[in-house]
Formats: structure tokens, sequence, C-alpha cells
């Protein structure tokens, strides 16, 4: 919990564009994420699903529009205060782990908080308590080229939320992994995030993955189809 | 849910009495819906008259539910034949789909808001048995699965739907 938390939705795009040369990506997309909830962004390859995370993100600059965190306009920012904010406020998990190959699995998880100023002994301990809760005993020395595409995909998950991040930006997280493998990274990912409160942002085309979210939207031709569902329980 | 090969399958393991049957139907298959007892005797003395239980003696004691039912060969026979033939393989729910999106395109309606009104109750249904996987025995999780598994075809089958629906528009009213 920080004092910045406000009390509106933790998230939000308005009327954004952004084009790859002369390829448009986003064609005025508008989004609303609450604060807590997992929403899943479905659609259709080449919609525009990764391109709108990454202006959420603070990754991509829109052309035109805003991107609001915490109701604070975040496209106007330079690059280096986005990359502070990135590094402080969120995390991200992607399709292939995407692991430091160098790094042992819990110098890798470790990563976000020694980016972060903590010191290395802190840093690695808090690390290992994640490779229990995420049944990775065990595993902590090994390095990515020494993992299975789940175990790696696990490491990469406890990357993403060791420093308790507000927002976790997930891209087809289990999209290289078998079914049984994936559900499991899901209900991994899905009991953590409650657990911390960490709101998260999940791009798939897969109806079962998205399954675990709240809800869902639809991203097509660039723009976010918002005919959902209500949230459903919770 | 075939009920009196259900019950056959549930006796060929061992023999059992109807309230035994009903439990073990209730929790393994039941789905919310228990199977009332009326007709699990029902059932059951229609396996006997054809021959495929028979009901054992009644056993010392008061209550209802004294006597045993056993699997006979017969039973056993009917019951192996079932349980290896294959389930028709029924799209069953994709026909209806299929019937209103031709008919809103034919009819001019919007079709598109139609797929993505089915697809938004689709999902829905899916957290709901993904929050039973999640939350529920193994069994459950088994039979959340299976019924995961179908919406994600029909899910799939609105996907590509929607994705060419101005060429199947054109194809059904220029027939
Ligand atoms: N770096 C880039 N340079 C040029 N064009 C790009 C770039 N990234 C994306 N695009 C284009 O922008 C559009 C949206 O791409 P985006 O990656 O956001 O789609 P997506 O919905 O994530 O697709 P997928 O499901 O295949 O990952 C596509 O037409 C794509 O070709
Ligand atoms: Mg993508």
């Amino acid at each position: 919990m920080t004092d910045t938390k406000g009390t509106g939705p933790v998230l939000e795009a308005e009327g954004v564009h952004l084009s790859f040369g002369s390829t448009p990506a986003l064609r005025g997309a508008d989004l609303t994420v609450e604060r807590g909830e997992i929403l899943a962004v479905m659609g259709p390859s080449g919609s525009g699903k990764s391109t709108l995370l990454h202006c959420l993100a603070g990754i991509l600059v829109p052309d035109a529009g805003e991107i609001r965190f915490d109701g604070r306009r975040i496209d106007g920012l330079g690059e280096s205060e986005r990359s502070a904010l990135r590094r402080d406020r969120f995390g991200f998990v992607f399709q292939f782990g995407q692991l430091v190959p160098e790094l042992t699995a819990e110098e890798n998880v470790a990563l976000p908080l020694l980016l972060g100023g903590m010191r290395r002994a802190a840093a690695v301990q808090r690390a290992r308590s994640w490779f229990g809760r995420l049944g990775l005993d065990g595993l902590e020395q090994r390095r990515s080229g020494e993992l299975s595409g789940g175990q790696a995909q696990r490491v990469a998950l406890a990357r993403g939320l060791v420093a308790e991040p507000e927002i976790l930006f997930t891209d087809e997280p289990t999209g290289a992994l078998d079914s049984l493998t994936g559900e499991q990274v899901m209900a991994l990912l899905v009991s953590a995030a409650r657990e911390q409160g960490t709101t998260v942002l999940l791009v798939t085309h897969d109806a079962r993955v998205a399954a675990y979210a709240d809800r869902e939207v639809v991203v097509r031709d660039g723009r976010v189809n918002s005919y959902s569902s209500p949230r459903v329980g919770s | 849910m075939s009920v009196p090969l259900t019950l056959l399958g549930l006796l060929e393991r061992e023999p059992s009495h109807g309230y035994d049957l009903k439990r073990d139907y209730d929790t393994l298959f039941g789905r919310g819906k228990p199977l009332p007892f009326g007709q699990v005797y029902a059932t059951l003395g229609r396996l006997a008259r054809d021959g495929k239980v028979v009901v054992g003696e009644a056993e010392p004691g008061d209550g209802p539910d004294r006597k045993r039912y056993v699997i006979t060969d017969a039973g056993a026979t009917e019951f192996e034949t079932w349980l290896g033939e294959p389930v028709a393989a029924e799209p069953h729910l994709q026909t209806v789909l299929f019937t209103k999106v031709v008919l809103a395109l034919m009819l001019g309606r919007d079709a598109e808001r139609y797929l993505d009104t089915q697809r938004a109750a689709h999902l829905a249904r899916m957290r709901e048995l993904t929050e039973v996987k999640r939350t529920g025995s193994l069994v459950d999780a088994l039979l959340a699965d299976h019924g995961l598994f179908h919406l994600e075809s029909d899910l799939r089958w609105i996907d590509l739907t929607a994705a060419r629906l101005d060429a199947l528009r054109t194809e059904v009213t220029t027939r």
C-alpha cells in the first residue's frame, strides 16, 4: 500500500491512437481498469492488444489520447520518468519468460528489487521466499537454460510480482506452455495477485486463460469493444 | 446422462443399497440435481425385471432400505458394451448458434452484436466453471474442465464466424 493510491480507476486509456509508420495499431482505444481487478484483454491477432498494453504500461507513447495511472497522466512524461514508473510500480510477465540467461533463477527473481535499490542479501532472501510458494523449491541456483518452460514461466511470474507492483502487465503468459502447465501458472498468478491486491492486465487470445480474469474486453481494429459481461462473483 | 446404465456401473463396482447408489450418483454425476429416491427405486425395479440386477435378501433391522442390489452377467455385459461405445459427436449448441446467426444475417439483423452477446455469456459461464475448478475437489475440476473445453470450442467457432460475417452475409442474402 502506498499513500498515493486513490479510489478511482487505477488505469485509464482515453481516445488512444498509435500508428507504426502508416499502420494504425490503435484507433481511439478507451479502457478503464478498476483497482484490484484482473482484466483479460482479448481479440484477434493484430488487433492491437500488445500495443494497448505497451501504451498503458508507459512503454510506448500514444500519438494522441491520454493514459492515466492513479488519475495522473503518464503519456506526457519523459522516458526516464516512465522508466522509473515501470520499475517502481509495475510488474511484467511476457510469453517467453525472458529471464536473463547469465543469472540464476533467484537472481532473476531478485532483479526488480536490486534495480529498485534494495541490498543484495535482502533482495535474494525475499526472492527465495517465492520459490516454495510457486512449487520451485530446489531450483534457486538453476540458470534459465536448465529450467523447463513451465518452471521458467513461474520464475518469471515471481519476478513480476516480487516487488509487489500495483499493476502486473502480462502478455500471453501461458502462450508457450501446454494446457495443464498453463493452468497451473494461471492459478498461481491469480492467487498471488489477489493476495497482494495487485491489479492484473492479462492479454490473451485463449478463452480458458481469460476465464481466470474477473471480466474481459475485446480489442478489434484498434478499438476496445466493451459490450462485455459484468463482473461475476469475485 | 443415462441413469440406468450409470447405476449399473456403480453396481459393477460392488453390490450396494439404493441409498448408497443415490448418494454416489448425486456426488459424482448429479451436477447439483439430485436423483429422486423414487427414480432410483423405479429404475432398480426395471433393471431387476429385465434381469440386469438381482435383489439380495432383506437384511435384518428397520428402515426402508435394507436390500442390497447385485449386478447380473447380463447387466455387466450391457454396461461394458455401453462403456466401450463412443458418444454421438453432437455439436448441439453450435447448431442453435448456427441457426440464429444465419437467420440474423438473412433478416438483416445485427449478427455481430448477437455473437458478441453470446461470446460474453460463454465467457461468463467459463469464469464460473474456472472458479469451481480453483476451489473445488478434483472431481469437480474434472467436470468443470469438460464443460470448459466444450464452451471453448463454441467460442472458437464464434470468433471465426465473427471474422467472416461480411462474406457470410453476402452468401446468405444472395442465394
Ligand atoms: N513494432 C512494430 N512495427 C510496425 N508495426 C507494428 C509493430 N508492432 C505492431 N505493429 C502492427 O500493429 C498492429 C497491432 O499489433 P499488436 O502487436 O498490438 O497486435 P496483437 O493484438 O497483440 O496481435 P497478436 O495477438 O498477434 O499478438 C498490427 O497490424 C501490427 O502489424
Ligand atoms: Mg500481441
